[in-house]
């Protein structure tokens, strides 16, 4: 089959989006466990979960605005993302104070004892919301797509998500590195002692951390309800790629995360378009773990002092 | 022949009490209608039948990834249970329920075989829904002798003695969607996509091979598999594109269902552009797909919720009745209904609930009144059905377009393996 030179650059162009789009899906993804793991050195095998608690908010808001109106149905969405925040804020908060405050440190009880809670909020989705995938209705400005020119599809939902993506890692990065806050925070994972000797509350710095971290796991999951379904189990789908990301990136960096799912995003969906989904899944697996048996630390190294 | 009736329906009571008497001289072994056989007489392995009751077990995944397909087959099969006990049983026994949880694991199911049959001493069950629970049970249920009824459509290449398959195999599906696309639609390049296991793996073949061999002037331009549970599209799409297909064919499961649909419309490729037909997409993924993102587009399938008959009305009436308005019904939901309905037929054919004389019974059985119209027994345990293709609307409901005639199922198909 022959290809024109406008087919070439059309699918040129389609393709690097996609690869950006999966980016800022990965991206999404980690982040609330790259402050998380990265910070706090806390595995939250949980972490789906959160997003799928944040997914649930968002069809439970959509289905509350499907009895206010046609315009509620149409901009439920900016109203589900600051509460799918709060929802899994403030359940990862409760999370911190009943259990992982607990188990600081001890790194392998924490991930069974996530795990565990892994499997009671599926459960708990399920006894809530039945076992059917469930998946809110997506506002009309929100499907189909953009053409700049004839034979270019821009899928727009994909760059609804790139944007949130992008204001979520902002506001993390100046939260993190710009804000009183985070300088506590950074201070505390430094030298706990230290920080508590000069008056900082590190008990509620671990709180809140925890709680962020959920909130944007939460954020996530709201944004995929416009890609893909939510059942109760649809966290376990994301947190291998979730983890791939973090590890790889190098805990305890943010920028490590963003440069991470770049190279992941960008190296598997090349690799899809010219083997296919599963072997592109496999060679980036493969590649990942090559890359990380020489550089154990990940891609940037940690400045945590251990 | 058996009639599926509804308790409460007088014209059907009526129409089932002229019946009476040509069925009571059409059934062998039972020497009246009215009274019951001897327990001894018609259970000589042990099974779990008393004078007044026999009990069955229901073997699906209630929690776990997979309880979001087998919900409907639970309820299903639950709600055939309840109408031939309110229409008296089967050989004047009540049927009574074991419901055991496979918990979307394998070896789970395979050891929650082995206590309904061995502690339980169940006379059937109805259960398993992926094609990797079946091969799990499937030895228990060979060395303990016990009976399956297997609700799902499948890949085929499997016909064991103890268990009668009520979806479709492969070749019904596969081949007369195929031939309807090329002869219908003048579809002359596919392109193949799937998840990627078993499946869909063995689906494809079947339909490479058809397509190249026997679809004159047809070709596949494409074949692609995506991970159980993938959810990022693009790049597979913009390969789609590339190749421009008449048609894509596709067996893409489950939650990747979903993301595979949305996708491709906000990709600008939808029912009014490309055509598209998907095998696994029932009702029950409609309802999570969102019908606007699946509008158009087309399902092969042997049952839909829309299938204009008496029967199925009926059905679907008694199915929302039992379990809510908002229930839907997909293909294997009603494959499950069927299956305590052969099972019935065949134990009163044979006049006995021990699994040989069931088994040997159940060939030939016909149901006149199954909602997807009348269905018989083939001798390999799989069912003579009708493949339909539906197009979706945006109510998630499905027209249908195009019906076959009754299709021979052929799980060894000769020249396509």
């Amino acid at each position: 089959m022959d290809y024109s030179m406008q087919d070439l650059m059309a699918i040129t162009a389609m393709q690097g989006f996609a690869g950006l789009s999966f980016f800022s899906v990965l991206l999404l993804m980690a982040l609330g466990l790259a402050i998380i793991f990265g910070q706090m050195r806390v595995i939250n095998m949980a972490h789906g979960e959160f997003m799928v608690l944040g997914a649930y908010t968002t069809y439970m808001v959509s289905t509350l605005a499907a009895g206010l109106g046609p315009w509620a149905t149409e901009y439920y969405i900016l109203l589900a993302i600051p509460l799918a925040f709060l929802s899994a804020f403030l359940f990862g908060m409760l999370i911190e104070l009943l259990m992982i405050r607990h188990l600081y440190h001890r790194p392998l009880d924490t991930l069974l004892a996530t795990w565990g809670l892994a499997l009671i909020m599926q459960q708990g989705f399920r006894s809530i919301f039945g076992a059917r995938e469930v998946s809110p209705n997506t506002p009309s400005w929100l499907e189909g797509s953009w053409r700049p020119t004839p034979m270019i599809d821009i899928p727009i939902n994909g760059m609804a998500i790139m944007a949130l993506t992008v204001i979520v890692t902002l506001g993390v990065v100046w939260l993190m590195y710009r804000s009183r806050w985070g300088l506590r925070v950074r201070s505390t994972m430094a030298s706990r002692e230290m920080s508590a000797a000069v008056g900082i509350n590190t008990r509620w710095v671990d709180r809140l951390t925890f709680a962020l971290g959920c909130g944007v796991a939460g954020i996530a999951g709201a944004a995929f309800t416009m890609i893909s379904s939510t059942g109760p189990t649809s966290g376990t789908l994301y947190i291998v790629d979730t983890f791939l990301v973090v590890v790889f990136g190098g805990a305890g960096s943010i920028s490590g995360t963003v440069v991470s799912a770049f190279l992941i995003a960008q190296g598997q969906s090349i690799l899809e378009f010219f083997l296919g989904s599963s072997m592109a899944k496999v060679t980036t697996l493969l590649v990942i773990i090559a890359i990380l048996m020489m550089r154990p630390e990940g891609l940037f190294k940690s400045k945590v002092r251990r | 022949m058996t009639d599926i009736k509804k308790p409460f329906s007088r014209r059907k009571l009526l129409k089932s009490m002229v019946a009476l008497p040509i069925m009571a001289s059409g059934i062998a072994g039972s020497k009246s209608l009215f009274a019951k056989p001897a327990t001894s007489e018609i259970n000589t392995t042990g099974l779990a039948v008393t004078d007044d009751t026999v009990q069955v077990g229901i073997l699906h995944s209630l929690t776990g990834t997979m309880a979001i397909s087998e919900t409907g087959s639970v309820e299903a099969e639950t709600l055939a249970i309840e109408q031939i006990n309110e229409m008296g049983g089967i050989l004047g026994r009540k049927i009574e329920i074991i419901t055991e949880d496979g918990a979307s694991d394998w070896p789970t199911f395979a050891q929650r075989a082995r206590k309904l049959l061995r502690e339980d001493k169940v006379a059937s069950i109805m259960g398993c829904w992926t094609s990797a629970s079946r091969k799990a049970v499937l030895p228990v249920l060979e060395r303990e002798n016990g009976l399956l009824y297997y609700p799902t459509f499948y890949e085929g290449l499997e016909q064991s003695p103890n268990v009668i398959y009520t979806g479709q195999e492969a070749t019904q599906q596969v081949l007369a969607s195929l031939n309807w696309l090329y002869n219908e639609k003048g579809v002359r390049s596919f392109y193949l996509v799937g998840s990627d296991y078993i499946w869909p793996r063995t689906t494809m073949k079947i339909a490479r091979i058809h397509i190249e061999q026997h679809l004159d002037g047809a070709s596949v331009v494409g074949e692609d598999y995506a991970p159980l549970g993938h959810t990022s599209f693009g790049s597979m799409i913009n390969r789609i594109r590339l190749r421009r297909p008449d048609a894509i064919y596709g067996a893409v499961v489950g939650g990747s269902n979903v993301a595979f649909f949305r996708q491709l419309v906000s990709a600008g490729l939808d029912g009014s552009n490309q055509t598209l037909l998907n095998l696994a997409t029932t009702e029950d993924e409609v309802l999570g797909i969102g019908g606007e993102n699946v509008e158009g587009f087309y399902s092969s399938m042997k049952y839909f919720q829309s299938l204009d008959n008496e029967n199925n009305q009926e059905f679907v009436r008694a199915f929302k009745a039992r379990w809510g308005e908002d229930s839907v019904i997909g293909d294997v939901t009603q494959a499950a209904y069927l299956g305590p309905w052969l099972w019935k037929e065949a134990v009163e054919r044979a006049g006995s609930f021990d699994v040989e004389k069931v088994t040997a019974h159940s060939p030939g059985i016909e149901l006149n009144q199954a909602p997807e119209g009348y269905v018989k027994v083939h001798d390999n345990h799989h069912l003579w059905s009708k493949t339909r293709i539906g197009q979706w609307r945006r109510d998630g409901q499905a027209d249908v377009v195009w019906e076959s005639d009754l299709i021979e199922p052929d799980p060894f198909p000769e020249g396509y393996q």
